[in-house]
């Protein structure tokens, strides 16, 4: 299937193609913790990372099947999301952002000095094998189960969540219940990634899963506009062309993610498409009724 | 048969006695008012009887059980609703969803099942939403159902607030102050609003209200707050005749 495809896109633009879509993937994760139930999460990465350390040691040192791994990476990522939601999510905005750059930095750290994973110098003869299509076809079972989700009496209660606690709590939502399943999900979507991105660039260092790189899956879900699937998609589409474009970009990030935050709360503090949802445009096709959430 | 009961239910926040041994107890159907001055606990009371605060003296039993300490969310879930004084919507929630998510406490399907779009939640969304639109037929809130929530006007969000508070089937509703910020046409709506519910949905209701108009129009019984402490209790027409009341509340051109 990618030999058929490559045929007809120049391999610069196939590489873009499948960036993104596993930045979708990623991004779509955080989307489900930040931008839907509203917990403040700067650790992403650290879900990629332990996703994709998980798989590419279970493939190389253990000749596990690819899919297998994969699996295990968004598990394990899943669990560790699980056990950090538990005690930290009575936390609230500042201190939640503050434990979550703790954990990926702890997970940053940890594997900087983990034998089996190549410690600093880095992990590299990882099988290749994520394939194009193989990351299209999980980015649209993720939208598609992302899009049910949001549409469900859960999505729903997420978004009460990000709203109005309170509210939410004197409707029966078990908010702290439904706050550690939003970062659970987020995470397994992290992880889930992490092991895409692991073997497509059959090398991985901890520096590819640090700080920045929080800030930047941050960035997308914040620039599509907050809990919205179009919008988290969009996102993800224009934060990995610009620095892969740009050179300018690539070299002053911090610089272009500061200015692309102050701009966008300037003309657009709900995000590109952050009053966009997915119903809005389907009504303008028909009068039907349509099911609704902020997706 | 009492729906609710409250014995000698007392709040302290810091030194201040905000609620000070107070006996109340709800009959089944029935519309009860509570009024007072500014200050005078109302609105705490509703946050006890919701699980937002735990008492720091006292019971309060809900159909023969106990709520003291029993989170918010299972107190809504056991059929307690509410609307707020301070209105708190959804905002960047639809009309629609604002209401779904009202019966998010008596609906049951898992995530996952939401997820893969199992039939038992699809059945479960359909009834959800047509339940859902029949309440904002009740509060004439159909065609604004697209709408967010923060764009409605005070007085429909208020609606909206009481469209919510109904998707969870509740037994008790509690009213913190629906007509304030009404004009007289709303507040005439918002009573026939009232005992229709009432009517239809067999619950009881406790209206926590400033406007006198309102409360003896509505109400069948009324206790009288004041600083904490219940001063008065009775039918309309006792309260309006109550010396300890006209005193401090209603004044003496009541
Ligand atoms: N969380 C709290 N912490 C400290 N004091 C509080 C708290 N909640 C309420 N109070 C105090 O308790 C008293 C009763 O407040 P409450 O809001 O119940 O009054 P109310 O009868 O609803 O008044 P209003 O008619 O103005 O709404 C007030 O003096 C208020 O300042
Ligand atoms: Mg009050």
């Amino acid at each position: 299937m990618d030999a058929i495809i490559s045929q007809y896109i120049d391999a610069y633009y196939f590489r873009i193609l499948i960036l993104i879509g596993i930045n979708i993937i990623l991004a779509l994760g955080l989307n489900l913790t930040t931008g839907v139930t509203g917990q403040l999460s700067m650790g992403h990465a650290g879900f990629m990372s332990l996703g994709a350390y998980t798989s590419a040691i279970l493939t190389v040192h253990f000749a596990v099947p690819f899919f297998a791994a994969l699996l295990a990476g968004a598990l394990v990522a899943a669990l560790f999301g699980f056990l950090l939601g538990l005690p930290t999510l009575r936390l609230e905005g500042d201190y939640l952002a503050m434990v979550t750059i703790g954990f990926a930095e702890i997970v940053r750290v940890f594997f900087l000095n983990f034998e089996p994973g190549g410690k600093a110098v880095g992990f590299s003869g990882i099988p290749q094998v994520t394939t194009f299509t193989l990351v299209w076809i999980l980015v649209i079972i993720v939208i598609y189960l992302n899009y049910k989700l949001l549409n469900s009496r859960t999505g729903r209660a997420m978004y009460a969540i990000r709203e109005n606690e309170i509210a939410a709590e004197a409707s029966g939502v078990n908010t702290t219940q439904l706050k550690v399943l939003a970062f659970t999900l987020g995470a397994f979507l992290g992880g889930l990634g992490g092991g895409l991105f692991a073997h497509y660039m059959f090398f991985i260092e901890p520096g590819n899963f640090g700080f920045m790189k929080s800030i930047e899956l941050l960035n997308m879900v914040v620039l599509g506009g907050m809990g919205s699937i179009p919008g988290t998609i969009l996102g993800s589409i224009i934060l990995t062309i610009a620095p892969e474009m740009l050179r300018i970009v690539q070299d002053y990030r911090l610089l272009f993610y500061g200015a692309l935050l102050v701009i966008l709360m300037i003309f657009r503090p709900n995000g590109l498409l952050g009053d966009v949802r997915f119903y809005d445009i389907k009504k303008r096709f028909s009068r039907k009724e349509v099911k609704s959430c902020q997706s | 048969m009492s729906v609710l009961t409250l014995e000698c239910i007392s709040q302290e926040f810091g030194g201040l006695r905000a609620l000070d041994s107070v006996y109340l107890s709800i009959e089944e159907k029935e519309i009860f008012g509570i009024i007072g001055p500014n200050g005078a606990g109302k609105t705490t009371l509703f946050n006890i009887i919701t699980g937002i605060y735990v008492p720091t003296e006292g019971s309060l039993i809900f159909n023969g059980q106990r709520l003291n300490n029993v989170p918010a969310y299972e107190i809504a879930q056991m059929g307690i609703a509410r609307t707020f004084q301070n209105i708190r919507l959804f905002n960047k929630l639809s009309v629609l969803d604002n209401v779904r998510t009202g019966s998010y406490g008596v609906s049951h399907s898992g995530f996952m099942a939401g997820m893969l779009g199992l039939p038992s939640s699809r059945r479960e969304e359909k009834k959800i939403l047509s339940n859902a639109l029949q309440l904002l037929e009740l509060v004439d809130l159909a065609d604004k159902r697209y709408e967010y929530a923060d764009n409605l006007s005070y007085g429909e969000q208020r609606r909206l607030e009481i469209a919510r508070a109904l998707a969870l089937e509740p037994k008790l509703l509690l009213l913190d102050e629906p007509a304030a910020g009404m004009n007289s046409t709303e507040k005439e709506e918002l009573m026939r609003l009232i005992r229709i519910i009432r009517e239809q949905r067999q619950l009881s209701i406790i209206l926590v209200e400033h406007d006198m108009n309102v409360v003896m129009n509505i109400c069948e019984r009324i206790a009288v707050l004041d600083y904490g402490r219940k001063i008065a209790q009775g039918t309309p027409e006792e309260i309006k005749n109550d010396d300890a009341v006209i005193q401090s509340y209603l004044g003496a051109g009541a």
